[in-house]
């Protein structure tokens, strides 16, 4: 929570006039028993009406300017509340999106989502609560102390030991409470994550009719969250009565000790009622500030897992000192593997080892091999979303270490095996790919990539709208369209990473020759399971296992390799015969 | 404004009758909250006594002092293990009630009908259960806390004034409404301020989901940029709503403070003069002990409508979250199978269509007056162009979306009188999008047959040739994945699905692509232990490959989301029309 802190810098003035007027507020809550004091000893006291009625136009003036302190002070708590926690939100929603592919594996896209919005708006309900109210009660408590003495130093004692009983019991109370809040937290989440699946997995859980099962799951986690926040409760739900109790003990001790000391003509029945006034006013700051607390506990656990999220470094962010902007060199080659090997966080052994080729520009390499062989790592090498463990990638002549990685990405363009598209037009989407594509270069990309007639089948066309994930295009549609997106931009490099798989036959081969034919100088990798995408490719590397099995034309490795041969002698012998 | 206060109205009912359950314990609540309200109310009384009993020197009554001492102390205790009491029951009753409407909206996402899972963002729904429900509960929790105590305190005190003088408590009765008003009118103002707030917090959300779901595409797009700019966006606007919503809804406190500060005076004033005996005496002689007793009671009385209002405030709140969960709540289920809907039991797998009309949207037909039979054991296979809308079909037998017009029969039984449960048992899907849920490898597998012993998952891991991959995991069948499969590569993904078909062995199958991620080495041996499983079994396959295609009995093709053909290979190829075509293309492929 602590470095949280920092984002409220841009308040500070609002942090700190915010609390003042609070607290102006609060002295002149302090100054109204002195004035009863005065009403009952002095106006009473010598029967002068005239001067309570004097006193009694005091009071209502001083509640007059306090409700402009106050007014005040909400406005700054509020600008700064709400200005602190948009930019936590903003650095929090950067900093997940600079997390590198590994992270994002391991954290888990529900976790940082319910981060984002249901943790942030906690810490918003604290911050704000905090500079309105928590400077308030501390205030009042000591502030009637301090009254206390001077009206007698004596009786002031009673204040002092309630004050140290109540810092103990409020303190011990929030101690154990805080974790207790955390747990609350950690089951939260858990309803999130079931929620989140039955979402996305509803047509599995149906086909499977797995729905009393998940309810079940959901109840289960449900029940669990709702007996921790029961318990939770039940503790922090001792404050008030335990502060109530501590406090009418001071009253009845005052009673007592006044007492004695009205008997010893050291204090007036007006002093007492002024005593008795403060302790009351102390009484009521404590009910507030332990609700005060609850909430501030709660966004305090909330805060520590959102700054949870900022600790973990991106695994992307190295020491780049000579960074590569861009630039066309004149090598020869596009890209070229030197000895690589990739190792993934955890595992145990290499996913692919010993990748040593070279790709001259304008080339087409296709990759093929079995599921686990390591095809998809090692087209993520070229982009830098994974890097290498050992030996280097080169694009351009320039290991990819050298490269900013904006401007390495910017080269190539890449079509996830998953077809992923976003709400908003195809055009929008299409743009993704470059920014300031016009409409004829967002046609041409289209037509590439053979998704031109989606677009001319819609009444809208490029305007037509694509709802998230893509829900109301079929898988082919979105492959195509995620493929426009990546050759928009006319990439030196482009890589689909079995992105075809959801096509047909005909359409595949007709996307393949509208690749070749692209303008520019492109090199193209095509990474599929199919020996008929590959066939064409300039060279086709075979990868087994993480090794390359072989590497050369089609003809070649039907000499050469077994792997390959074995490969499309499976595809294609049934269906020539 | 009629209009605007509608809305919560509906919901507070809503909200009342899901208390009701808890009513027990809701009347427990409030005869605590009056119980240590008034034990609270009678100590300043008795403060009040004991002060009179202290006038001046020597005028001090130490046995009556001494005896009202240990009342306060009695009372005080009374009324706190009271009001810890009353606590622990409201927090019962608060998270029971959540965990309720969790439960009935978690119900109602398994029962609505794929039309709006299929329209509507995940992350908002989510929101609504987890983010507003959460909110909910917090402003809940404060009401039964505040409202009742304030409540029981504003009367006792009322009781307690008159009965010591009626002139000064007729004083704090004529101007605490006005407390009221103010607290009224703010309140009612910023509703639609939390409305406009909790919207944007919504599309937010929406949004954030979205991306973060994504963010591997993002990346390689190198379009975080724009993204955080479309971010910033809403968050400004957020920003400015939420500055909005809690600066003039926190404005309530001051105001309602303002008027108690007022009426204190008016009291001191009143008391004062009657402690004279200038005015305002009613009956008993008023001393300043009665006084004492009066200015704190001015507190405690104007408190509790600060609280009040302070909790109309939040419950204004909690009624807007509330609103959207209920919303989701109230969405219509699907329809529920008919009473007198059947279980299939023995399925033969026969299937037939007859004259089915359907489309997603009215404006656009898709399938119309479509025939089709299947006898036990047949493959039909699907083909067509990319996005010719074979999935519509899928959709359709599995009852995701129910026909327009026509029926589809198995075994003779419209489907829309055969329990859903029994109709999807039937099939076994892998669908083109593989989906794991959290938990085990093994958990995945078991989803048809949680029953399965270990062989039997072995054996259908081996058969689907996943049991070589899951064996080389961290913890085999053990190793638990994350969210949507986590790390395993789309390949694996789609073996798991299969191996979970493989395991429950199903009469009827439907392949949805099924292999299109696994590379061919494995797709021939796939191939096999799918032609084992389709041996007897009627299939409808989403096909690609030429050899699945000729052997199909049946093979539809589509285009542009119907079905223009229907045939055997042979009969289609003799009709010299699009089929051909495709195959041509294919066979240019190839050859």
């Amino acid at each position: 929570m602590k470095k949280l802190l920092i984002y409220l810098k841009p308040y500070v003035k609002e942090c700190i006039l915010g609390p003042l007027f609070k607290l102006l507020e609060a002295s002149l809550d302090l100054i109204v028993p002195l004035v009863i004091a005065e009403i009952i000893d002095t106006g009473i006291g010598n029967s002068d009406s005239a001067y309570i009625v004097k006193m009694c136009v005091l009071l209502v003036a001083l509640g007059f300017i306090g409700l402009g302190f106050s007014a005040t002070a909400q406005f700054f708590a509020a600008k700064a509340s709400a200005g602190f926690i948009a930019k936590i939100r903003q650095v929090l929603f950067k900093h997940i999106q600079s997390l590198s592919y590994t992270e994002i594996d391991e954290i888990g896209t529900s976790t940082m989502i319910t981060r984002i919005t249901s943790d942030a708006n906690q810490v918003h309900n604290g911050v704000n609560i905090t500079l309105r109210l928590l400077l308030r009660s501390p205030f009042i408590v000591f502030g009637a102390m301090i009254m206390a003495f001077t009206i007698d130093v004596k009786t002031a004692l009673i204040f002092v030991g309630a004050i140290i009983c109540l810092s103990i019991v409020i303190f011990g109370i929030m101690l154990i409470s805080i974790p207790l809040y955390r747990k609350v937290q950690n089951r939260l989440d858990r309803v999130t994550v079931i929620t989140r699946e039955n979402l996305t997995g509803v047509r599995v859980i149906r086909a499977f009719c797995k729905e009393d099962e998940e309810i079940k799951k959901f109840d289960d986690s449900n029940e669990a969250l709702m007996k921790m926040q029961q318990f939770a409760g039940k503790i922090s739900a001792l404050m008030n009565p335990v502060t109530y109790v501590i406090i009418n003990i001071a009253i009845i001790l005052l009673i007592y000790i006044g007492a004695i000391r009205v008997e010893a003509g050291l204090l007036t029945q007006g002093a007492i009622v002024a005593l008795y006034n403060y302790l009351s006013q102390i009484l009521i700051e404590l009910i507030k500030l332990a609700n005060l607390i609850i909430t501030i506990t709660k966004s305090v656990a909330c805060g520590n897992r959102i700054q949870s999220v900022l600790e973990i470094e991106s695994g992307e962010k190295e020491n780049r000192e000579n960074v590569k902007l861009s630039g066309k060199t004149d090598s020869v080659y596009a890209v070229e593997f030197e000895n690589a090997d990739l190792k993934y966080k955890s595992a145990a052994d290499s996913s692919l080892s010993h990748i040593d080729f070279k790709v001259k520009k304008g080339e087409t390499v296709g990759i093929i091999g079995g599921t686990g062989s390591g095809k998809s790592s090692l087209v993520n090498m070229i982009p830098g979303f994974y890097t290498a463990s050992k030996g280097k990638v080169l694009v351009d002549g320039t290991d990819i270490k050298d490269y900013d990685l904006k401007a390495l990405r910017e080269k190539i363009g890449v079509v996830p095996q998953k077809a992923v598209l976003f709400s908003g037009t195809v055009r929008e989407n299409i743009k993704w790919g470059k920014g300031d594509a016009g409409d004829d270069e967002i046609n041409e990309a289209l037509e590439t990539a053979q998704a031109k007639e989606i677009v001319d089948n819609k009444k809208e066309g490029l305007d037509y709208y694509i709802e998230q994930g893509g829900r109301n295009l079929s898988g082919g549609q979105k492959q195509r369209l995620t493929i426009a997106r990546a050759v928009v931009k006319k990439p030196e490099i482009l890589i689909l990473d079995d992105s075809a798989s959801a096509l047909d036959f005909a359409t595949d081969a007709a996307l393949r020759k509208a690749i070749k034919n692209m303008r520019g100088n492109t090199t193209v990798f095509i990474v599929s399971q199919r020996a008929s995408t590959v066939r064409y490719a300039d060279k086709i590397v075979v990868l087994d296992d993480g090794r390359i099995a072989g590497i050369g034309t089609h003809d070649e490795l039907m000499d050469g390799c077994q792997v390959y041969r074995e490969i499309f002698e499976s595809q294609y012998k049934k269906e020539e015969a | 404004m009629a209009k605007g206060k509608k809305a919560p109205q509906g919901t507070l009912n809503k909200v009342l009758l899901h208390i009701k359950k808890y009513s027990p314990f809701l009347v427990l609540s409030v005869i605590f909250a009056a119980a240590s309200s008034i034990a609270m109310l009678y100590i300043p009384i008795l403060v009040g006594d004991a002060v009179d009993l202290i006038v001046s020197k020597g005028n001090v009554d130490f046995k009556g002092v001494l005896k009202i001492a240990g009342e306060i102390g009695a009372i005080a205790a009374a009324s706190a293990f009271i009001q810890w009491l009353m606590n622990v029951i409201n927090n019962r009753i608060t998270y029971h009630v959540v965990r309720d409407l969790r439960e009935e909206a978690f119900r109602k996402i398994e029962i609505l009908p794929l039309k709006y899972h299929d329209s509507h963002l995940h992350g908002e729904t989510v929101s609504r259960i987890i983010a507003d429900a959460d909110q909910f509960a917090e402003g809940l929790l404060m009401g039964f806390t505040q409202f009742f105590t304030g409540v029981v305190t504003i009367l006792g005190t009322l009781v307690f004034m008159l009965a010591i003088n009626w002139k000064i408590a007729l004083v704090v009765v004529v101007l605490t409404p006005l407390s009221l008003f103010a607290a009224r009118y703010i309140s009612r103002k910023t509703y639609k301020m939390f409305k406009l707030q909790s919207e944007t917090r919504g599309e937010q959300t929406a949004f954030t989901d979205e991306m973060i779901e994504n963010q591997k595409v993002v990346r390689a797009f190198c379009h975080e940029e724009e993204n955080l700019k479309k971010f910033d966006e809403i968050n400004k606007r957020l920003e400015k709503s939420t500055l909005r919503a809690s600066f003039f809804s926190s404005l309530a406190n001051p105001t309602t403070r303002f008027v108690n500060n007022v009426v204190y005076a008016f009291v001191a004033l009143a008391g004062a003069l009657a402690v004279l005996d200038i005015g305002f005496t009613a009956g008993a002689v008023f001393t300043v002990g009665s006084l004492s007793v009066f200015l704190s009671y001015a507190n405690q009385y104007t408190k509790p409508f600060n609280e009040i209002s302070g909790v109309v405030t939040e419950l204004q709140n909690a009624l807007a979250c509330a609103a959207r969960l209920f919303e989701l709540i109230d969405e219509e289920s699907q329809t529920p199978d008919s009473r007198d809907a059947v279980i299939l039991g023995e399925i033969s797998g026969k299937v037939e269509l007859e004259d089915v009309s359907f489309s997603y949207t009215e404006d656009k037909k898709l399938i119309e007056h479509f025939n089709l039979r299947v006898k036990p054991g047949q493959r039909v296979a699907i083909v067509g162009p990319t996005g010719c809308g074979k999935t519509t079909l899928i959709n359709l037998l599995m009852r995701f979306y129910d026909v327009n017009g026509g029926s589809i029969k198995v075994e003779d039984k419209d489907i829309r009188n055969i329990t859903r449960r029994s109709l999807r048992a039937g099939y076994g899907m892998v669908l083109q999008d593989t989906w794991l849920k959290s938990g085990t490898i093994r958990d995945n597998i078991v989803m048809g047959m949680p029953a399965a012993t270990e062989e039997e998952v072995t054996a259908a891991a081996k058969a689907a040739h996943s049991h070589s991959f899951i064996k080389r995991l961290p913890k085999g069948y053990d190793t638990v994945i994350g969210e949507d499969g986590g790390r395993l590569s789309q390949g694996q993904k789609q073996l798991l699905c299969i191996t979970r078909i493989m395991l429950c062995q199903p009469p009827m199958l439907i392949l949805d692509e099924a292999t299109s991620s696994i590379d061919t080495r494995t797709e021939i041996r796939i191939q096999k232990a799918f032609l084992k499983l389709m041996e007897g079994r009627t299939t409808f396959i989403v096909a690609h490959r030429l050899s699945t295609i000729r052997e199909a009995d049946i093979i539809l093709v589509m285009k542009d989301g119907k079905i223009i053909e229907q045939g055997n290979h042979r009969e289609l190829l003799k009709k010299n029309g699009f089929y051909t075509k495709l195959y041509n293309s294919q066979f240019e492929q190839t050859g």
